[in-house]
């Protein structure tokens, strides 16, 4: 407590005149350290984790997208059905089981289950085409999740190649790379990839039963596309991070001694850019997962019979007033997945941005 | 209130801000007075409270800020109880402020005459029909030269030099009785500073404020300054004249500050550095706030704050080793 | 700043025709060409088609044919029913406009509007509900919510009637379309206003007894617009893109729903022709707001 005079300056304590002349010996140096409590330092990573945890909606998304990653690979050794397969009973092709709602039976299953057999229930009851829509839904949920996941991984590895040469080799290298990008970025994106998918469709052509039969020369069609597009944003990311990171005094430190450039891309530039690179990434792949399913659902997605959520949507379409339920699950199943993806993204960014630090 | 001892009289200033970490005590305890026409001059390191302590004044604290004791008196009147609208009237009317940074201090999609002018038209009753007229008489004062031109130019057209004269410009402007410059210099090359600080002090002349100059630069300090507050921790460790300070200093604080810097009296010698790190404010010890890098620390600077004391009337430290000394010399006087 | 402007035209006419030029030689990449000879045109067409195209000359001949004739406005035959593209894009295109321009006003304004809201009242009510309902959108697709919107509004509940030319009911398409701008938008105005809101002009200009209100709606917000001016582009891009669902969905005969038919019907020079006219379109756009964003941003140099 400090008291006033009349000039407003503090006045001296009285008492403290009384002292005890003993406390005027000096402080030890331990007695010393007591007084200074330093806040514990933490790497940045684990700064970056502790933020991330205590975000609940971030937390919440990484357990949905867990337990939708574990249902989908579960789901289809449990349920006994095929995503191409024709419901059939004891062998004989069920033409009554089309279309029908989730939880019911068709007449000759009925019959079958009354016969004392077991029949694994239509989760989300059937298709125009007598499949069972559960596994046509939960394999669609596969194809959107690998799309994204690889076209995202596709952007990430040429779009960093590329990226980081330019930036760090600089000068009219550089300049030429740019301006590549700049024709590439100016391009509409969506027209060309309909326009590539388009033309993919009718020139690629595989080898009968080979793997990429089977995926089919959309999802093919879909990478390359990717490949040939997308990765600007990521290439203008990395340069720019490149560019200044490069004028960084332990760059030239590293330079000093004599390392190459490549090690000095690998070890010194890159990690700082690590933050960056992850939620560029994490944000890209529900923007892949969108443009597939758009692409699916105008009819230059996957090739049928292998669903995808959008071709699933848009085959929903015809039966809508009667079967309302065919749109419905794939499109919450889109949903949930872009939405998680995008909370965790943003958690990610909220949680690693070194800019957002209050 | 008509009659007041001091232009401006903060007393047992307390502001706090609080973070994601805690609560932050970035004042504890500051007390001081500013009188009409002269130049106070408040030193110390990044965090040492200095900086709040200028917006503490203004009330220009971000949202996290606020005042927990104390009270601010401008011409006799408590301005820590006044309502959003009358500190409003009192910034940029009374008491204006200048930043360190002028290029982001400054609007960029505004020009400069833009800026200038909004503070007039908002204070000013003598120049609210002519803002342009007062905007240009402003510039020429600063020393801008071509000022119909850079009246329509942007922040970015300008050198670091020619924006902080427009910030002194715009602060003074409506003729404030008080201008706060919170590290002006800093952010400028050396050259300029020395003009800069010129410039103020030729202002001061001419219009008669008081200044209240914030800055870690020891140099500046002593050019300017009549009185000067040596900071640490939020808390004020020494004030006095220039003289005084700089050749007597009592508080150890200073003594190291006063060790670390080349000037005349070190030539030859060694420089050196306060050892140890700056305080964190989020724990302040029970004691003295320089205590854990002080050579002299004694086991009474763990456990007490020290009150300030009189060294002479110019004159006033608060650190243990000078009441030590004062003991022990009367101890002599007692025994001889 | 004539020169610049002059500048940004020349790169946009170039990417138009670089898009033209890609359009139409990946077109005619397809083995049998666009003009599949196996579908069974009619004679009519197959004989327009041959004065039209001028098959029988060297390709990079028939590009700069097509261009020109493009240029005159015309923009070849269709091949599935042999009509005039020009006239079909023509007749369709007046309704997307309708549709997309609103729905373009629509997000960005609202969008500009909630964001700063949100800003403003940050952390308190308004906010956490505007963050929520954005967040949500930015999850679902036009396709899904046009979808959605059409079974709930339309068939289910009736509420609302489903369009066709003498119903032109465009509340829905709308919202499916703008949707997703919308949020996102939202979204960006918000970080945008609170970045600028922690700028040090702002506490300059609070430090000069700036009133609060002044201080958002002059210092802040010209600054906290520029963000989502620059973002514009994209989005006028989306929603191009985006009507291609939602026509089809609402079955509206705007110029989107026909690309998409086209592509199904693998109508080839339909789906050039229209991919030329939206890609110019998008072209466009991208540089109104380009300019539109060196107006509103003084820093930018004029290079």
């Amino acid at each position: 407590m400090v008291n006033y005079d009349e000039n407003g300056t503090p006045k001296k304590n009285k008492l403290s005149l009384q002292i005890d002349l003993s406390k005027f010996e000096p402080a030890t140096d331990e007695e010393k350290k007591q007084q200074d409590v330093m806040s514990k330092s933490s790497t940045f990573f684990k700064d970056g984790m502790k933020k991330l945890r205590k975000n609940p909606l971030a937390m919440a998304s990484m357990i949905v997208l867990v337990l939708i990653i574990v249902l989908i690979i579960v789901a289809p050794l449990v349920i006994p059905y095929g995503y191409s397969e024709i419901l059939s009973v004891n062998g004989k092709r069920d033409k009554g089981a089309k279309n029908l709602a989730p939880f019911t039976y068709s007449k000759m299953e009925q019959k079958y289950i009354d016969e004392g057999n077991y029949r694994f229930p239509h989760v989300f009851g059937t298709d125009e085409q007598c499949r069972d829509y559960f596994v046509r839904v939960i394999y669609g949920t596969r194809v959107s999740l690998v799309v994204g996941f690889f076209a995202s991984l596709i952007v990430l590895i040429i779009g960093m190649i590329y990226g980081s040469i330019s930036g760090y080799l600089g000068g009219t290298v550089d300049l030429i790379m740019m301006r590549i990008v700049d024709i590439i970025y100016s391009l509409p994106d969506m027209l060309m990839v309909i326009l590539l998918s388009v033309v993919f469709k009718e020139v690629l052509v595989f080898p009968d039963g080979s793997i990429l039969a089977k995926l089919g020369t959309n999802m093919v069609s879909l990478f390359i596309v990717f490949g040939l597009l997308y990765w600007v944003g990521m290439a203008r990311l990395i340069r720019g991070q490149i560019l200044s990171i490069k004028e960084n005094d332990y760059v030239l430190a590293a330079r000093t001694v004599g390392a190459k450039a490549g090690r000095i891309i690998r070890s010194h530039i890159l990690p700082n850019c690590l933050s960056v690179i992850i939620i560029s990434t994490a944000l890209q792949i529900p923007s892949a997962i969108f443009t597939e399913s758009y692409l699916s659902f105008i009819g230059l997605g996957v090739q049928a019979p292998m669903p995808s959520l959008g071709s699933l949507a848009n085959a929903a379409r015809q039966g809508l007033q009667t079967y309302p339920y065919k749109l419905v699950f794939p499109a919450l199943a889109i949903c949930l997945i872009v939405l998680s993806l995008n909370l965790l993204g943003d958690g990610m960014r909220d949680a690693f941005d070194p800019k957002l630090r209050r | 209130m008509e009659n007041y001892e001091h232009l401006l009289s903060v007393q047992n200033l307390h502001t706090a801000f609080s973070t994601d970490n805690g609560t932050v005590q970035a004042v504890n305890g500051i007390s001081f007075n500013l009188d009409k026409g002269k130049t106070l001059g408040i030193v110390g390191e990044s965090g040492s409270g200095k900086s709040v302590t200028a917006y503490s004044v203004m009330q220009i604290l971000s949202e996290n800020g606020k005042i927990t004791e104390g009270n601010v008196l401008f011409k006799g009147d408590n301005i820590t109880k006044w309502s959003e609208k009358q500190m409003r009237s009192f910034r940029g009317k009374s008491c204006s402020i200048i930043f360190q940074d002028p290029m982001t201090s400054l609007n960029p999609v505004f020009t400069v005459g833009n800026q200038i002018m909004e503070g007039i038209r908002l204070h000013s009753t003598q120049y609210q029909s002519s803002p342009k007229e007062r905007a240009l008489e402003m510039l020429k004062l600063v020393g801008i030269n071509e000022p119909e031109k850079r009246l329509k130019q942007y922040p970015y057209e300008l050198s670091g030099g020619m924006r902080q004269r427009v910030m002194i410009a715009m602060a003074l402007a409506c003729e404030p009785d008080i201008l706060i410059a919170d590290e002006p210099t800093t952010a400028l090359d050396v050259t300029i500073q020395a003009q800069i600080l010129e410039l103020m002090q030729d202002l001061q002349k001419r219009m008669g404020m008081a200044i209240i100059m914030v800055t870690h630069d020891l140099g500046v300090i002593a050019e300017m300054c009549d009185e000067i507050i040596v900071m640490y921790g939020g808390r004020i460790c020494e004030r006095g004249t220039a003289d005084e300070i700089f050749y007597n200093p009592r508080h150890e604080y200073t003594k190291g500050l006063l060790r670390s810097i080349p000037s005349g009296a070190n030539m030859k010698q060694r420089l050196i550095p306060i050892s140890g790190t700056p305080i964190n404010m989020l724990n302040m010890p029970k004691g003295c706030a320089f205590c854990p890098r002080c050579d002299s620390a004694m086991k009474i600077c763990l456990e007490q704050i020290p009150d300030e004391i009189s060294i002479n009337e110019n004159h006033k430290a608060s650190c243990w080793v000078n009441i030590r000394d004062e003991q022990m010399k009367e101890k002599e006087a007692v025994t001889t | 700043m004539a020169r610049y402007i002059i500048k940004r035209v020349i790169l946009a006419v170039l990417t138009v025709f670089i898009i033209s030029a890609i359009t139409f030689f990946l077109m005619h990449a397809i083995p049998g060409g666009p003009f599949n000879k196996e579908k069974a045109l009619s004679q009519a067409t197959i004989d327009a088609l041959n004065q039209r195209y001028n098959l029988d000359k060297p390709l990079v001949e028939q590009f700069f044919i097509y261009i020109r004739e493009l240029l005159k406005g015309d923009f070849g035959v269709s091949l599935k029913n042999g009509r005039e593209i020009g006239q079909i894009i023509g007749e369709s295109f007046p309704i997307s406009a309708r549709l997309g321009f609103t729905a373009v006003a629509f997000a960005l304004v609202l969008g500009t509007i909630l964001g700063s809201l949100a800003a403003l009242t940050r952390n308190k009510l308004p906010d956490r509900i505007i963050i929520f309902f954005s967040t949500l959108f930015t999850a679902v697709p036009s396709f899904v919510l046009a979808t959605l919107l059409l079974l709930v509004f339309c068939i289910q509940l009736q509420w609302l009637p489903v369009w066709s030319t003498q119903t032109p009911n465009y509340v829905l398409p709308v919202i499916a379309l703008a949707a997703y701008p919308m949020a996102y938008t939202t979204r960006l105005a918000k970080t945008s206003m609170l970045d600028a809101l922690d700028q040090d002009y702002i506490r300059t200009a609070r430090a000069k007894g700036v009133a609060h209100w002044k201080i958002i709606f002059k210092h802040a917000l010209r600054n906290s617009l520029i963000p989502v001016i620059t973002y514009a582009g994209p989005e006028i891009a989306y929603i191009i893109t985006g009507s291609m669902v939602v026509e089809t969905v609402f079955t509206i005969g705007g110029i989107g729903s026909q690309f998409v038919s086209a592509i199904t019907n693998r109508d080839y020079t339909m789906i050039m022709a229209t991919t030329i006219f939206l890609a110019a379109l998008m072209v466009v756009a991208n540089l109104i707001c380009d300019l539109l964003y060196k107006a509103v941003d003084p820093r930018i140099k004029y290079d």
